[in-house]
């Protein structure tokens, strides 16, 4: 069964903007969705028509066979959301935001109380469970939302940019928190800026811009597609030009520093052996930015760079 | 299990279970801030009974046959009620709105009807209790007979109804704190004063008795105060078909509003 099924999503605000211009979207029961694109692309109005806190233009959206415009509460029902922005009352208790939470899903009262100490011990905030909500931190508070989202044990999370502004350690144990959820059969959409977060967690991506999907398929397929990669070399002595690496587009950003492209075709091997060639010596090497993120910035500039052709 | 069947039976339960929420809230929130909801009602009615009623109150005599203060006790028992419910559902909806929290109960499957039916009851529940704690209040001033009960409690009901949607309509447009204090200062206010707490209004010249009846506070005061003292200056039938009419019309209103997502939704 689909978890989420979009048809000619639309999205015209008031003062003319377009945000969406039909999108069409399935996500598969059990899968770990990532839906990427840049500031204003489209996410969040998608995300904000399926909770119904944005009202579409034209389209139509299911969630486990619910039409929004029929079974909107039946849809909502299914669906937790862990929004972008802060939006708990923080002047509540810990505890008091998610057992009110889970009454809004029609959990009664001694189920809301269980489920709320299960999740909050779950996410490390059983110890703050009286605390006023505003005085927590940052990491507590979006930790705080992922627990609210969980309360009535939806069968599909939606995580806008779920770990914007947590430190690695905190954006680290909620990965494998989701693991462990999606594991258990919640179906999970995961917009985020990290895209290392995304290729490193989702089985299935969609690129949206400009209101549009550009990219849809599975998580592999489209590092597949990834053509080029740049690779950042560093060299045990210092150098003072490029060495020569003829087909490669190389350069030096300091003496001990060497960036090269190198595409699908060509070979690390052929690169390490001219470099043996010329008495440089590697001692490390990574890539200069995640593949995805790679991907994404070629995706999204050649598209920008069409539209202004088309211009 | 039909799948129909079921989805009915779990929306009811959902429901019911998320109306029961709300009121739970509602009713921690009065409570949490009693220093804001239960006391100043209290310290204003005393000072009314001090000033209106002791001390000038026993210049003035009678008013439709009671004792001044006997007279004014429901009205001011009224006004408590009425600025109380407008004020509770006006500050708690504005505030989950300003705090995006109103987001928690959007997106959750509860329609509007009910949103607006748990904050309404909110409204009425903070009315009933303000009004308890004035009528405490009066007791210790005078005493006040209770010709018909069952007005007392259905005027009360409707008005403190049409007054929490009158909050909720307020709290829809409003877009700052500034715009959630003008309705109250500048219209709630006057009308209260201006519908016949404090005198009848056969007292007033004629132009001004007629203006009065345009004032559906008037037919609330009288209709409340005809429960406690068997007097009032206005026919009781349309006086609460007066109430009827604003409670029905504003609920459509303003659930109409919610639906068309106005002040809430993109």
């Amino acid at each position: 069964m689909k978890a989420l099924s979009i048809r000619g999503l639309t999205k015209t605000y008031r003062n003319g903007v377009q945000a969406l211009s039909g999108i069409d979207l399935d996500v598969d029961e059990g899968d770990f969705f990532a839906l990427l694109g840049p500031n204003g692309a489209g996410k969040t109005t998608t995300i904000g028509i399926i909770m119904s806190l944005v009202t579409k233009s034209g389209g139509a959206v299911s969630v486990f066979g619910h039409d929004i415009d029929r079974e909107l509460d039946l849809a909502k029902s299914c669906i937790g959301l862990v929004p972008q922005e802060i939006n708990f009352n923080q002047f509540e208790k810990v505890f008091t935001i998610i057992v009110n939470q889970a009454g809004f899903y029609g959990l009664p009262r001694r189920l809301a109380l269980e489920r709320a100490e299960k999740y909050l011990r779950q996410l490390q905030l059983w110890d703050r469970r009286d605390t006023i909500a505003r005085s927590l931190s940052g990491g507590m508070k979006r930790r705080l939302m992922i627990a609210r989202a969980l309360v009535h044990e939806p069968r599909l999370l939606i995580l806008d940019e779920p770990t914007a502004g947590v430190d690695i350690e905190i954006r680290r144990s909620m990965w494998s928190f989701l693991r462990s959820i999606n594991a258990q059969g919640t179906t999970i959409i995961l917009t985020t800026h990290y895209l290392e977060e995304a290729e490193s967690l989702c089985r299935h991506i969609a690129i949206i811009d400009g209101g549009r999907i550009i990219v849809n398929d599975t998580m592999a397929g489209v590092i597949r597609k990834l053509a080029q990669e740049t690779f950042v070399l560093n060299l045990r002595e210092p150098i003072a030009e490029p060495p020569p690496l003829p087909g490669y587009a190389a350069r030096m950003t300091d003496g001990h520093t060497l960036e090269v492209e190198v595409s699908k075709e060509q070979s690390l091997n052929d690169i390490f052996s001219r470099l043996s060639q010329g008495g440089i010596e590697v001692v490390s090497m990574r890539n200069k930015v995640n593949r995805l993120e790679e991907l994404f910035m070629r995706l999204v500039e050649s598209k920008g760079a069409a539209g202004a052709g088309r211009g | 299990m039909d799948a129909a069947a079921e989805g009915a039976r779990t929306l009811a339960r959902i429901r019911r279970v998320g109306f029961q929420t709300m009121m739970r809230r509602e009713y921690g929130r009065i409570i949490r801030i009693w220093g804001q909801t239960l006391v100043p009602p209290a310290v204003t009615a005393t000072l009314y009974f001090i000033i209106f009623g002791s001390l000038i109150g026993r210049r003035i005599g009678t008013m439709g046959g009671y004792d001044y203060m006997q007279y004014i006790a429901p009205g001011l028992i009224m006004m408590a009620i009425i600025s109380n419910s407008y004020g509770n559902v006006v500050s708690s909806f504005f505030g989950a709105k300003f705090g995006k929290h109103i987001e928690e109960m959007l997106v959750a499957p509860l329609p509007n009807w009910l949103i607006v039916l748990g904050y309404v009851s909110g409204g009425v529940l903070r009315g009933l209790l303000v009004g308890v704690v004035v009528t405490i209040v009066t007791l210790f001033f005078t005493r006040i007979p209770v010709e018909h009960p069952l007005l007392v409690i259905a005027s009360v009901l409707l008005t403190s109804v049409v007054f929490s949607l009158g909050g909720f309509f307020n709290a829809i447009f409003a877009k700052n704190f500034d715009q959630i204090s003008w309705f109250p200062t500048f219209v709630l206010t006057p009308l209260i004063y201006l519908g016949g707490v404090f005198y009848s209004v056969s007292l007033l010249p004629s132009w001004a008795e007629r203006l009065s009846y345009f004032n559906p506070i008037l037919y609330m005061v009288n209709a409340f105060r005809h429960g406690f003292l068997g007097t009032s200056d206005v026919d009781l039938r349309f006086a609460f078909a007066v109430m009827a009419a604003f409670a029905a019309a504003m609920y459509a209103v303003v659930v109409t509003l919610m639906n068309r997502g106005t002040g809430i939704r993109e």
